[in-house]
């Protein structure tokens, strides 16, 4: 087969019965990635909020934490929809030529804004560190000090005042700009679940309550993810800190963690509760009304996806770590344990709304199998692959540990310096 | 850097003046003026489909695939046959291999060997794009580049195409596809640069059997639309509201 002929979809997607011959499984393992993606931006901001508007004074540590990472998530919110565009060049026409009809074309518009908003809010949140940073290294020998002050100048963007009265003002603007950034951040993943309950040819994704079940789903998992690598961060600085043999302030640190934890588990849970909650309400009404597509839906979702549906979403990811966070005497392992099923759990919500929507035929009479590319052997089996998908969760990691470097959202690393 | 309150004021308006002024080059249009501008056109471009004609021969498919062309050997197509078996048993078999391009010529459905004496019916159903009036691959396009004529025809700008699918998943009908060279969607289009020249759709001007036949429903003397208008028809898949222009002669519960 020459390479022209190589139809898009075709390589992992698996037909059974009858699908009309253009069905394939155009929306891949990237259009998983994005809501993914993007319900860890909205929830990680959600979480930093609770602290900035609502004065969740346990959630101090964490919500500084979150914000600059739903910072370092917000690009990779993109990146699977470029990855994922037969057109990458034309990635901007969205912008240039938005089509307002068309759920997508908000995208550039709500996710510059974010994009503001976070970064105009830790810019008033750091303000004051910039400059201090911008002072302290004044006439540091090396030109490592001599790149990093430049950098410290710029982020001040001109704004030495550090008077009491323009600090009160920045936390002032930091704490509008958190309030503004809550329906900002709901708007931008319930328009991704916009995106798939709007599609009135699919007969899974369309349904009024997918935008609400998106924005609950986000904010488990952004808040777990939160949860996830501020333990992680936490332990291994405390860790490093013991075998240098400065126990004491080791121990402090774990005592400010487990009120932090505590808090950010009540929210958890509570959220999980109204995305389950919804999601069954979604399941009860589909099979009630059993509408033409019933028939189908059922066989896909009680036969087909049985195992993703209900063992590895609901009960592996859903109600396992429920039980886990519920059930006394929680431990810090434990409470991992049961953050990493949450993540699991609601990235096997997103591959079931997004691969499962596509398992059947729009004819009804036929099935279609997403067979992963493991090994990629093209660009295409690259990015719509498993490897693609890595990348996309890797790359958070790598820009929040960039970020940080300037912007330090642990307190640790704060007293350091 | 000290900024006084009418030094601010004069910056403000001096920036806001310079950078207006390469806006004036655009022109404003109210929406009556952009209808004027493109004026109602005599035609409405739709298609029937006798399926009662139809022998499944795929002479349509391969004339449509060599016409637009679309790779002949990629399993894409802008038109394509499906084969309908409906047997003692109440079980409906469909297949539609590659389109149904090299004609239905074994008894074989999917591997199946059905008995003929099993069979209560049997017919083949030609499908293409139903240029919609009301095209969800038209709404969710993001940038615009798909679009409907003021003769109805649903087309696809290739140059603006961002290739994201979303138009793919719209359609009820499964029309759409990516264009394996141009890596961007595509989909039938009544062969517009024929008919905008007078002539046929490939596909119906190879069809020996008239199961194909375009209609211009503004021209109440086009024979096609005369049937269309006064006799029953039937279209595909109406609950979604996309309100297609494909009318179907003996279209059967079965067809999906």
């Amino acid at each position: 087969m020459s390479e022209e002929l190589i139809v898009h979809g075709i390589e992992w997607t698996v037909k059974e019965l009858f699908v009309y011959p253009n069905e394939y499984i155009y929306w891949s393992i990237q259009i998983v990635m994005y809501p993914y993606m993007t319900g860890l931006v909205a929830g990680a901001f959600v979480l930093s909020s609770l602290y900035h508007v609502f004065g969740q004074k346990q959630l101090k540590e964490i919500a500084q934490f979150s914000l600059v990472f739903s910072l370092a998530l917000l690009p990779v919110a993109a990146l699977p929809l470029l990855l994922h565009l037969q057109q990458p060049t034309r990635a901007m026409e969205p912008l240039l030529t938005p089509h307002f009809t068309s759920a997508i074309a908000a995208f550039g518009i709500v996710f510059t804004a974010y994009a503001l908003i976070v970064l105009s809010e830790i810019w008033f949140v750091y303000r004051e560190y910039f400059v201090a940073q911008a002072h302290v290294l004044k006439g540091e020998p090396g030109l490592a000090n001599a790149m990093s002050r430049i950098v410290y100048r710029v982020l001040t963007i001109g704004a030495y005042d550090v008077s009491e009265e323009a600090l009160r003002v920045d936390k002032k603007a930091a704490t509008i700009l958190a309030a503004i950034g809550i329906p900002v951040a709901c708007f931008l993943h319930g328009y991704a679940g916009f995106i798939f309950g709007s599609v009135k040819a699919n007969a899974l994704w369309m349904s009024p309550l997918m935008p609400v079940i998106f924005i609950m789903s986000a904010v488990v998992s952004g808040i777990a993810l939160c949860m996830l690598t501020y333990i992680i961060i936490m332990e291994w600085q405390a860790f490093r800190r013991r075998r240098k043999g400065s126990g004491v302030e080791a121990s402090e640190i774990k005592g400010a963690e487990k009120e932090t934890i505590n808090q950010a588990t009540r929210y958890l849970l509570g959220f999980l509760i109204a995305a389950i909650s919804l999601e069954m309400l979604d399941l009860i009404f589909r099979g009630y009304t059993a509408m033409k597509s019933w028939d189908i839906l059922r066989s896909v979702m009680y036969g087909k996806d049985f195992v993703n549906i209900f063992v590895l979403q609901y009960t592996l990811g859903n109600l396992v770590p429920f039980v886990l966070l519920i059930l006394p005497g929680r431990t810090l392992k434990r409470t991992v344990l049961a953050l990493l099923l949450v993540l699991f759990g609601v990235f096997m919500m997103r591959w079931n709304v997004v691969i499962g929507g596509q398992a059947f035929s729009l004819s009804f009479s036929g099935y279609m199998h997403y067979e992963i590319p493991i090994i990629p052997h093209s660009l295409e089996t690259f990015k719509e692959g498993l490897f693609g998908a890595l990348t996309v969760i890797a790359t958070p990691f790598v820009l929040f540990w960039i970020i940080n470097k300037f912007v330090p959202s642990l307190r640790r690393d704060a007293h350091k310096s | 850097m000290t900024c006084s309150r009418r030094d601010f004021l004069k910056e403000a308006v001096g920036g806001t003046l310079v950078s207006a002024l390469p806006l004036s080059a655009f022109v404003f249009i109210t929406t009556d003026e952009a209808k004027a501008a493109i004026a109602d056109s005599k035609v409405r471009w739709a298609f029937l489909v006798d399926t009662t004609k139809c022998v499944g021969c795929g002479l349509c498919v391969k004339a449509c695939k060599t016409e637009n062309e679309i790779p002949y050997d990629a399993a894409v197509t802008r038109t394509w046959v499906e084969r309908y078996v409906v047997t003692k048993d109440g079980q409906t078999h469909i297949d539609s291999p590659m389109g149904g391009r090299d004609g239905y010529t074994t008894d074989l459905i999917r591997d199946e060997e059905i008995e003929p004496e099993d069979i209560d019916k049997a017919f083949f159903v030609p499908k293409l794009c139903n240029q919609c009036d009301n095209p969800a691959c038209v709404q969710v396009c993001p940038v615009g580049a798909t679009y409907k004529t003021n003769d109805g025809i649903v087309l696809v700008d290739r140059d603006w195409c961002i290739g994201c699918g979303y138009c793919i998943m719209a359609c009820p009908y499964g029309v759409r596809f990516f264009h394996p060279e141009h890596k961007v969607a595509d989909k039938c289009n009544f062969c517009y640069h024929r008919i905008s020249k007078g002539m046929e759709p490939a596909c119906v001007e190879c069809c020996s059997f008239g199961a194909r036949r375009l209609a211009n429903l503004r021209d109440p003397d086009d024979p096609v639309t005369k049937i269309i208008t006064t006799e029953r028809v039937a279209v595909l898949k109406d609950e979604y509201g996309t309100k297609p222009h494909v009318f179907y002669i003996g279209l059967d519960a079965n067809v999906r």
